[in-house]
């Protein structure tokens, strides 16, 4: 038993930093946000479990039409970030474009942080999880892209946290080794992620390749702005000075978000025209949902101006290298990235199956709201990456890459 | 006209005639060849094979046996919703689900007048199902035997993946079992007791579903959607999900 706790101890002294870095605010700001995350979070759990328990029927604002609703959108959101992270951190370190390597241990650990942060959410989504480790093994399925993404995100998430310690013990070769696994891993899952929605005939809104293509980008695009976010967060909320090659680091990262940004628009725009242009029955009820509908205002508010144009506009006007303009940016990327996620989730299943048949009263779109309960469960997702994003400051010491 | 000057003239003969012409004349002719030929040949297929060809397998093609299917006639749905009753009896079903239902169509006549037709739905047990496709766990499945595309519930992880992959929104979340529930040809209730039939074919009034094997040239459903002068149609052939759910209006 005493030895069990001594080599615990010993790994664990192996992985903190015991100095060195940057210390973290002790003070009682720190105490106050982690109990307040803290307790969000448990509010999101005690929120998913009360639903689990009453049944989903009568908590959540999903449906038969409408299946998937902002839970299945904050899980793609966390996902989508996590895999964007990991791209963002092998920038550096994998490929060895050495003015990432600044960002990227932040970039391993939040990109642990937020993958668990969608386990969190889409446990209480399913209806029943905990089924799924032993459905998985004996019922696996290898024509599903749910099984695929599911398997695959379990291994991303190992080989992230292999990488993450191995970081942290100094050893870079392994790290690299694991950290190109993970990256491998999360691209194909993330993939098949675009392709549980991609290969879906029915929904006219999603099918086609551009789903799995379009979801690696805004991957790339969400890890950049995700690590501007979390760095410039960490760096204020501890007041802890940037040094020239953070800064750096951060206007290179804030130059590729633009890239990607740009990517997204070009992608979004040929989007919008081909589901427009002709009129394509089942893809243009959905279309016009967004562009004049009732998700017009997510569209070009959320989507358009907070995702694409503003953290654009701003990154580009400062070229990267004002910091307090670059996590506005970051900002309005993030809650814009939200709706975009939101909107694809949502949207593509508003169209109900049988439409354009001259069906009487049978509703046109259908519509999704989601309830108190969802709603609790996504904050407690965000509160609980947020949680871990502050205790990994503390822990890691401002996750602050050694030169050897 | 003497023959000095008959040497003269110019000669008239093919060998002057330059190619063009000539060209432009062979294609005329092709043309006015091909659009007899075609149209004969056209003449010879006629539509009904062509709409067998569309949806209904070939003859001998089934992959299963029995290889349970409906035909719906559809025009004679008088919307008693007999079938729905028997169906929720039957399977158990729940108030805020259902397993089967009937849409109503309506087609303007010109004017005033409008005909209205009712639409019995229910899971159409594709040949290429894209809800098992999507089915992580496998808890659904197409039978091996009989083609029905069947639950396993306690497999069933609630991802709802199936029923976004659903096209005919067939598919819904029964909290009772914990699981997706659908129209499984009652193979539960009853085909697996012994019973040769649905309930709901059972307590539709106007003879409006027919259930049966379509492997069998002897079925009532093989003879119905194999009959001369009938158009077969199914719902949403294009997304490839090869239904056995066979609507017809005779």
């Amino acid at each position: 038993m005493w030895k069990e706790q001594e080599v615990m101890n010993n790994l664990l002294a192996g992985i903190l930093p015991e100095e060195g870095g940057l210390e973290a605010t002790g003070s009682g700001k720190y105490s106050m946000t982690i109990g307040l995350l803290a307790l969000l979070t448990l509010v999101g759990i005690a929120a998913g479990i009360h639903a689990l328990w009453v049944g989903h029927e009568h908590t959540y604002g999903v449906s038969r039409g409408v299946p998937w609703g902002i839970l299945i959108a904050a899980y793609v959101f966390f996902v989508v970030t996590s895999t964007g992270l990991c791209i963002v951190s092998s920038v550096g370190h994998v490929f060895g474009f050495k003015n990432f390597n600044p960002i990227a241990k932040r970039a391993v650990f939040m990109s642990i942080g937020t993958i668990v942060a969608g386990f969190l959410v889409i446990a209480f989504e399913i209806e029943n999880s905990w089924r799924m480790p032993v459905g998985n093994v004996i019922g696996a399925n290898p024509t599903s892209n749910i099984w695929w993404m599911g398997t695959l995100y379990g291994a991303y998430l190992f080989f992230m946290m292999i990488e993450f310690v191995m970081l942290q013990l100094n050893q870079h070769k392994v790290a690299t080794g694991f950290g190109l696994a993970g990256l491998l891993t999360g691209i194909v899952a993330h993939s098949n992620l675009g392709a549980v929605f991609g290969l879906l005939n029915g929904r006219e809104f999603w099918h086609g390749p551009y789903m799995p293509i379009y979801f690696i980008t805004s991957a790339a695009m969400s890890g950049c702005v995700a690590i501007i976010f979390f760095t410039y967060l960490a760096y204020k909320f501890n007041d802890w000075e940037m040094n020239p090659e953070m800064k750096k680091s951060l206007e290179s990262v804030a130059k590729m978000g633009a890239l990607m940004m740009a990517i997204i628009i070009f992608f979004t725009s040929w989007k919008m025209i081909t589901g427009v242009t002709g009129q394509p029955p089942g893809k243009y009820e959905a279309m016009m949902a967004l562009l004049t509908g009732p998700y017009a205002l997510n569209f070009w508010v959320g989507e358009v101006a907070l995702g694409m144009l503003i953290p654009f506009a701003i990154i580009m006007l400062v070229r990267g290298r004002n910091m307090n303009a670059l996590f506005i940016a970051s900002l309005a990327g993030m809650i814009g990235i939200f709706f975009m996620r939101y909107d694809l989730v949502i949207v593509g299943q508003l169209v109900p199956a049988f439409h354009g048949m001259g069906l009487v009263d049978y509703p046109e779109l259908l519509s999704y709201m989601p309830s108190l309960h969802e709603n609790l469960v996504v904050l407690g997702g965000i509160a609980f990456c947020g949680l871990t994003f502050l205790m990994g400051e503390k822990l890691f010491r401002g996750h602050v890459l050694e030169e050897h | 006209m003497k023959i000095d000057d008959l040497e003269q003239m110019e000669s008239e003969d093919l060998t002057t005639l330059p190619s063009a012409e000539r060209r432009s004349f062979l294609k005329f002719g092709l043309a006015v060849t091909g659009m007899y030929l075609g149209g004969s040949v056209l003449s010879l297929c006629s539509a009904k094979n062509v709409y067998a060809e569309g949806v209904v397998p070939e003859v001998g093609k089934y992959p299963y046996s029995p290889h349970y299917t409906m035909v719906i006639r559809e025009k004679f749905c008088i919307d008693c919703e007999r079938c729905k009753e028997a169906c929720v009896k039957t399977n158990h079903v729940p108030s805020y689900g259902f397993r089967t239902t009937i849409l109503e169509k309506r087609r303007s006549l010109g004017g005033e007048s409008f005909e209205t037709t009712f639409m019995p739905v229910l899971c159409n047990h594709c040949n290429r199902p894209p809800c098992v496709r999507v089915c992580p766990t496998t808890a659904t499945f197409k039978d091996e035997k009989t083609g029905i595309v069947r639950m396993n519930p306690p497999r069933c992880i609630g991802c709802k993946t199936c029923m976004t992959a659903c096209p005919y929104n067939a598919r819904y979340f029964k909290e009772e079992t914990r699981a997706v529930d659908k129209c499984d040809f009652c193979f539960e209730s009853r085909l697996s007791k012994g019973d040769t039939t649905t309930s709901c074919v059972e307590a539709c009034p106007a003879d409006v579903r027919v259930f049966g094997d379509l492997a069998n040239p002897k079925s009532r459903v093989y003879q119905l959607v194999h009959s001369p002068d009938t158009m077969v149609w199914v719902l949403r052939p294009e997304t490839g999900a090869m239904p056995n759910v066979f609507y017809i209006n005779s």
